[in-house]
């Protein structure tokens, strides 16, 4: 009665194990057989192998220049959202003033699509990095104030009256016990927050930029180099995939405590 | 001294009450207290749920301003959280960020931002006391219920108050487990003798521990009956069998019950 699910044999339990990755097997291997038989031409739908050659149509260090690119300014828009949003979500938590006085403002950025924004910002502050990282940045930083701020205000209220049965500081009410209190929250707005600021690194770089993978896959597209584009999105899938798995380990490493408890 | 520190109350209620909202319309939670809590007295207040024990215990700590009557601590009236009175949470209320020792100091660095070699050997000394040693450096959620619970009580000791306020503090532990932190705690108040305001819904757990029990009705919370506990101490399994705790037990269970009981 009691029993848990065990697979019958050893074939059908290894089947069980590696089935994610069968499956992803299996999608690639039917997508190359309908290129192949299908005869689909390459500049419409590339076969996984024609993209795979692609990679070595570009030399490495020009994969480099691009990938650094994307990745510096998504890093760069993403660190800026974090020191913007996590003080203004004390302070929004703070001052019920500023609550009222800041939030609908939020909300109105939040509800303009970044990428209508993004032509207006490159006009205001030039073609360089700073106006791809405000991007990026506008991108993640709604995220990170929301989950911030739900994490410190979720706080149980005889944490708080252990705090004020304490009469200790308020600012130490806020760093040790609303912040800690709010670092699982914190993390799953930053695990959002990072693979957008990908995209906001791409989008910019869609509007204006001399390299960086968004720009490479505008570039091949241009040129009908579709195999050329594909694998510039798989290097752009790969980094936001790790840098997804980086802020995990991040809080497992750091923050062991905030886990989901294993059951 | 002495003598005057014995016969005045460390604790003294007038014709308390409290409502939340100012409004005349709206209802009383508690109304027209009266108790006088002595020096190293065990006062227990039992009542159905809701009907403002725990106001009652948040505005002897200071936590809340009663708008009717006084509550007053040594003599003077409670304005502000004091540091002489510590406070048991419901649910342990333990920070799920730091070990069990520093969950223990956390009172002095929270209210100081530090604390002292002295300070740290004092945690030891209650960790020992609360058979807690070895689990002083693992994480809260790695103990028991009932050790989370004994953890709560030293820390409320820490700052080693006159006066220990006791919310409910078993309400979460299973049956088996809140009989034996009971005798734990009867154990760690007859080395470290407070003056006790344990609030409870269990009734025998009231007769159990303490020298005086405040019955008190449904809301608008009165006093129904203030009744003395005459059972010997040391109290242990045995006191739980004898006639006298029966009839004890019995008594109150009339106030509880009775008015509710259909004709």
């Amino acid at each position: 009665m009691n029993q848990t699910y065990q697979p019958k044999s050893w074939l059908a339990h290894q089947a069980n194990r590696f089935a994610p990755g069968l499956f992803f097997i299996g999608l690639v291997l039917l997508w190359e057989l309908v290129c192949r038989f299908g005869n689909v031409p390459n500049y419409i739908l590339p076969s996984p192998s024609a993209i795979f050659m692609a990679f070595f149509d570009v030399e490495f260090s020009r994969w480099l220049t691009h990938l650094w690119a994307t990745l510096r300014v998504a890093l760069m828009g993403f660190a800026l959202s974090i020191v913007i949003a996590i003080p203004l979500s004390i302070g929004m938590m703070r001052s019920e003033l500023m609550n009222r006085v800041l939030y609908p403002a939020l909300i109105v950025i939040q509800s303009t699509p970044v990428v209508a924004v993004a032509p207006l910002i490159i006009v205001l502050l030039g073609t360089d990095d700073p106006s791809r990282v405000l991007i990026t940045c506008l991108i993640t930083f709604f995220p990170l104030v929301v989950s911030t701020t739900t994490g410190m205000l979720e706080t149980p209220p005889e944490m708080i009256e252990l705090s004020q049965s304490l009469r200790a500081p308020r600012y130490r009410e806020t760093w040790q016990i609303r912040i800690p209190y709010a670092i699982p929250h914190i993390f799953s707005g930053l695990r959002v927050s990072i693979t957008l600021a990908i995209i906001g690194a791409v989008v910019a770089e869609f509007v204006a930029a001399e390299e960086g993978l968004g720009y490479f896959i505008q570039f091949s597209t241009s040129f009908f180099k579709i195999p050329q584009a594909f694998a510039g999105l798989i290097f752009l899938s790969v980094i936001s995939l790790l840098l997804f798995k980086s802020i995990q380990w991040i809080q497992a490493w750091w923050f062991p405590w905030s886990l989901p408890k294993k059951k | 001294m002495e003598n005057s520190a014995k016969a005045a109350a460390y604790v003294s209620m007038k014709n308390v009450g409290h409502k939340y909202d100012p409004r005349p319309e709206t209802p009383m939670v508690v109304q027209g207290i009266n108790l006088d809590i002595h020096r190293h007295e065990f006062v227990a207040v039992v009542g159905p749920s809701g009907c403002g024990k725990s106001t009652l215990l948040r505005m002897v700590a200071g936590l809340l301003i009663p708008s009717h009557g006084e509550v007053s601590v040594f003599n003077l009236p409670v304005t502000e959280p004091r540091d002489d009175v510590g406070i048991v949470f419901q649910k342990a209320n333990l920070l799920p960020w730091l070990t069990v020792r520093k969950n223990v100091l956390f009172p002095l660095k929270h209210k100081y931002g530090s604390y002292s070699a002295t300070d740290e050997k004092r945690a030891n000394e209650l960790l020992e006391m609360a058979g807690l040693t070895q689990f002083a450096d693992k994480m809260p959620d790695e103990l028991s219920g009932g050790m989370q619970q004994r953890v709560g009580i030293i820390r409320a000791l820490l700052l080693n108050p006159d006066i220990l306020l006791m919310d409910e503090p078993f309400s979460a532990l299973d049956a088996l487990t809140r009989e034996q932190i009971g005798f734990d705690l009867l154990d760690i108040w007859k080395k470290n003798p407070k003056t006790v305001l344990f609030i409870t819904h269990s009734i025998s757990e009231a007769v159990l521990l303490s020298d005086r029990i405040l019955v008190m009705s449904k809301r608008p919370g009165t006093v129904l009956d203030l009744i003395e506990v005459d059972l010997p101490r040391p109290r242990s399994s045995k006191t739980i069998n004898s006639p006298r705790f029966a009839e004890l037990t019995d008594l109150i269970r009339g106030y509880i019950y009775e008015p509710n009981v259909p004709a």
